[in-house]
């Protein structure tokens, strides 16, 4: 049952209504009088940028922050919801972005952690367990086999998993946040396919997610959030991915960017049939050779975990390859640190920001002179300039936007976005040979990927040799030159950015050149 | 900027104000054992009598001032390493072992004029300290042991290198027990009080001297920068090419250095000489002075100067209210105990964890099983 028109006078309760939620924290309004409608069978998408208070408001339903004024209807009545497990009791259960699985563990055992259903007072009940997770895959779609260790399965297979984990509590309102982050186009129209049963079923399902066109594709209806405050709430019918990216951001966005053409000009990265070990001993990066040139964006597309990680770190010093050469300039410098490739010019940003180019609890300006503290204007000898330091930061939060009070406040009060502007400032804004960047929009809303996307071709085109790994297929597509396809550790193609083909692509990266694109999703 | 030292106080605070609160439950149980009686009135004299005694006087105020003095130092060997990540249980090694090279150099010295003598001998206990800061911070750094492990090995190898030096090579000829000789002239001269039996030495300016060094090295050097990065970041600190295994070495060779002029206080300060059955607790207290001063200088300052208040005060304590000086021991247990478990603080006074927002979002992403770890699961 779709959702026809605004009908004045509803005749169902909603099945989840959220009135006037306010939330505040010091110094800001994270949830200003939101009010919030999901029907019953509904997908109800929740668009916003990073920091506009759609995790504030998650939090205030899933029970982790208790608002400062309104009220929570379930069909209709009020209810109070004390902390999680009390919201997956009462029918409410969410899907994290970053799967909360234990991968040694079997499908069935990580679906009953926390809820497990007994046999008596001690055993399980395994067999009633199994069949019950069955009977569940079945009915949304899918063939399940309970006895399949998790860490076996790939990615799509896992979040249904996480979907299943929420079914077999009984949940009835289910929350998705960014749940197409970690897809490729494939799994994404097979997640699409289980949402749209959930929903005929009567499940009410609040996605939320960053990528316009597939919230258009999927939803009922979308709430557009800004600044705490509802901006908007539209009907697919009624709006298109303009209108939402303005909604979102408040004023114009240019999606579709023709970044105009590059000028490669000589080698500056040069991998040679390199090979490196992640860290729990297993060869991750097998026999790769590469080259990016200045004034080049090559792009490295691929399923997450296929060996991208493992070798940017070796590029970027923090990993030590097992075999092969990396030269930058021509200069031999595979066993180089990371502070001497710093100083070559080469940058690097993380893809996990948190665990690698931010320290949390610094200070913004601290943040901005992690990789360059100890060098002038920062530091005269071993002492710190306090003062040269401050005033970088204010020139930097200006130069790149970052949200925030002051340059004092930790950096861990920032929200992702402003805290990967954060790293790009800090990063981008020197003499740059060669420019890393390992997932450098993961998770941000279009605003922020638009400005990081602006600066990345700006330093293209000053002459900068630019190395992007990316799980988002789109961002490799809009922004790369040439794009190479890890697969396993391998590089197993390197086509041509302007013209490669979506779905070729796709296909590459969940079989690796195979043609048998099938037997993957199905492993279980 | 207020708002943040009082976010940083709260807690310490906290767990001083329920520290009490469980010492006088333990005080009025145990109060027919002290007066004949249940005298619910204890509690009160007792606390009365902590506080008289440490700063009801001039006397009282140095008797503090001196006990906080290598609490003070040590406190800070521990939380200089507190800062780099690091847990530095040695603190009392370092401290054995620059109290003994300080008695060997000073006995040495004894005759010499004071001017060269006490500077050789303090300068001597910071060398001593440093070295054995420097065995565990190179363990850890090339051979990954981890400092909680030798640390705690070489609290015990300093014991017995005292025991043996002082029955041995440095043993004092015609002393009736085993003991060093007399420092002499390398003794710390006295600046207060005189004669009274509540001297204070001029020692005293170390800790001053050290928690501005200290300071400075952490918040205005670069190396106080890589420092407190390796402490709340490794990855990030290696991510931005700083060397995680020298700042090792180098937290942990500073702190002994500092534990090892606590040492010099007490052996130059106080005793005089040293003896073969010395002990001392101090590294254990010292780490609750770290924990208390949440790892700030100026935090361990303050904390240094507590816990040597109520050691000051205990004798009077014992004389007034006729509760043992243990009872001191118990209250510093139970601080300790608290900071631990902050958790139970933080509820008792309604404490917001300092990041407020950034421990909500990564409650979010662990709370999947339904289970809040805010609710202490």
């Amino acid at each position: 049952m779709t959702q026809s028109s605004r009908v004045a006078e509803p005749v169902i309760a909603p099945a989840l209504e959220m009135r006037g939620i306010t939330k505040r924290y010091p110094g800001v309004v994270a949830n200003d009088a939101i009010d919030l409608r999901v029907e019953p069978g509904e997908i109800h998408a929740l668009l916003g940028e990073n920091g506009a208070g759609k995790s504030t408001l998650m939090n205030v339903l899933y029970g982790l922050a208790r608002p400062d004024e309104g009220q929570i209807l379930l069909d209709g009545k009020p209810i109070t919801i004390s902390g999680p497990s009390d919201a997956i009791a009462q029918g409410i259960s969410m899907v994290h972005q970053h799967f909360m699985l234990v991968p040694v563990l079997s499908v069935a055992e990580n679906i009953l952690l926390g809820d497990e259903t007994m046999a008596n007072a001690v055993f399980l009940d395994r067999e009633e367990a199994h069949r019950r997770i069955r009977k569940l895959g079945q009915r949304f779609g899918f063939e399940i086999d309970p006895e399949e260790r998790v860490g076996r399965l790939s990615v799509g297979w896992q979040q249904r998993v996480e979907i299943l984990k929420a079914l077999y509590r009984e949940a009835r309102i289910l929350v998705l946040d960014e749940p197409t982050a970690v897809l490729t186009p494939q799994e994404t129209k097979e997640i699409f396919a289980v949402l749209r049963r959930l929903k005929d079923e009567g499940h009410s399902i609040i996605f939320i997610s960053h990528k316009l066109y597939e919230v258009l594709e999927i939803a009922d209806r979308i709430t557009v959030i800004r600044r705490g405050k509802v901006v908007g709430s539209r009907l697919p019918s009624e709006t298109n991915e303009d209108d939402l990216a303005e909604l979102m951001v408040g004023r114009e966005v240019q999606l579709t960017v023709d970044w105009g053409e590059s000028h490669p000009t000589d080698v500056l990265l040069t991998v040679e049939r390199l090979s490196a070990r992640n860290d729990r001993g297993r060869e991750a990066v097998r026999d790769v050779s590469l080259e990016v040139r200045a004034g080049e964006i090559f792009g490295i597309a691929g399923v997450a975990g296929n060996g991208q990680e493992e070798l940017v770190e070796a590029i970027t010093g923090l990993r030590t390859p097992t075999a092969g050469r990396i030269l930058i300039k021509g200069a031999d410098v595979t066993h180089e640190g990371p502070r001497r490739l710093h100083q070559r010019g080469v940058s690097f940003v993380p893809a996990d920001r948190h665990r690698f180019a931010v320290v949390l609890g610094f200070s913004i300006a601290d943040n901005l002179v992690l990789t360059d503290y100890y060098a002038s204007p920062y530091a005269r000898g071993p002492v710190r300039d306090d003062q040269a330091i401050q005033e970088r930061a204010v020139e930097a939060i200006g130069q790149f936007d970052i949200r925030t009070p002051s340059a004092t406040v930790t950096a861990g009060t920032l929200s992702g976005g402003n805290q990967q502007k954060l790293v790009v400032a800090r990063e981008f804004d020197r003499e740059l040979a060669l420019l890393v960047l390992d997932q450098p929009t993961r998770g941000l809303d279009v605003g922020s990927v638009e400005f990081i996307h602006r600066q990345a071709i700006a330093k293209r085109d000053a002459g900068t040799a630019i190395l992007l790994v990316s799980a988002e297929l789109d961002e490799v597509l809009e922004l790369s030159d040439r794009i190479g396809v890890m697969y396993r550790g391998r590089l197993v193609a390197i086509l041509d950015g302007p013209t490669a083909d979506r779905e070729q692509l796709g296909l590459l990266m969940a079989t690796g050149g195979r043609e048998q694109a099938a037997a993957v999703a199905g492993a279980a | 900027m207020a708002a943040r030292i009082i976010g940083q106080v709260l807690v310490p605070a906290g767990a001083i104000l329920l520290a009490l609160v469980v010492g006088a439950v333990v005080l009025l149980i145990s109060s027919p054992l002290v007066t004949g009686r249940f005298d619910p009135l204890l509690p009160l004299a007792t606390y009365a009598a902590l506080v008289q005694g440490s700063l009801g006087s001039f006397n009282g105020i140095v008797d503090t001032i001196v006990n906080a003095t290598p609490l003070i130092l040590v406190g800070l060997a521990v939380g200089l390493c507190f800062r780099a990540g690091l847990f530095n249980i040695g603190g009392q090694g370092q401290f054995y072992m620059g109290a003994l090279a300080a008695a060997a150099v000073g006995a040495g010295l004894a005759g010499s004029p004071p001017i060269v003598a006490v500077p050789l001998a303090v300068l001597a206990a910071a060398v001593a300290g440093a070295i054995y800061g420097f065995i565990p911070g190179v363990l850890k750094a090339f051979a990954g042991a981890h400092e909680v492990v030798t640390t705690i090995m070489l609290n015990y190898i300093a014991g017995f290198i005292i025991s043996w030096a002082v029955q041995g090579p440095l043993r004092a000829q015609g002393a009736s027990f085993a003991r060093s000789p007399d420092v002499g002239n390398a003794m710390i001269p006295v600046v207060l009080n005189q004669g009274t039996g509540h001297e204070g030495h001029l020692g005293i300016i170390l800790p001053v001297i050290a928690i501005v060094v200290i300071w400075r090295l952490l918040f205005r050097t670069t190396i106080g920068f890589e420092i407190r990065t390796v402490g709340a970041n490794p990855d990030a600190a290696r991510y931005a090419g700083m060397r995680p295994r020298l700042l090792t070495i180098f937290a942990l060779t500073v702190g002994g250095m500092m534990a090892g002029l606590a040492g010099a206080t007490e052996i130059l300060g106080v005793t005089g000489y040293m003896a073969a059955t010395y002990s001392t607790n101090i590294g254990f207290e010292a780490i609750t002075v770290a924990l208390l001063g949440r790892a700030n200088p100026v935090g361990i300052l303050f904390a240094g100067l507590l816990l040597g208040a109520m050691r000051a005060g205990s004798g009077l304590m014992q004389i007034e209210a006729g509760v043992p000086v243990q009872m001191v021991d118990l209250l510093q247990g139970v601080i300790l105990l608290f900071l631990a478990a902050d958790v139970i603080v933080r509820r008792a006074f309604r404490i917001r964890a300092a990041t407020g927002a950034v421990t909500e979002v990564a409650d979010v992403t662990r709370s999947y099983a339904g289970k809040s770890p805010a609710a202490g699961a």
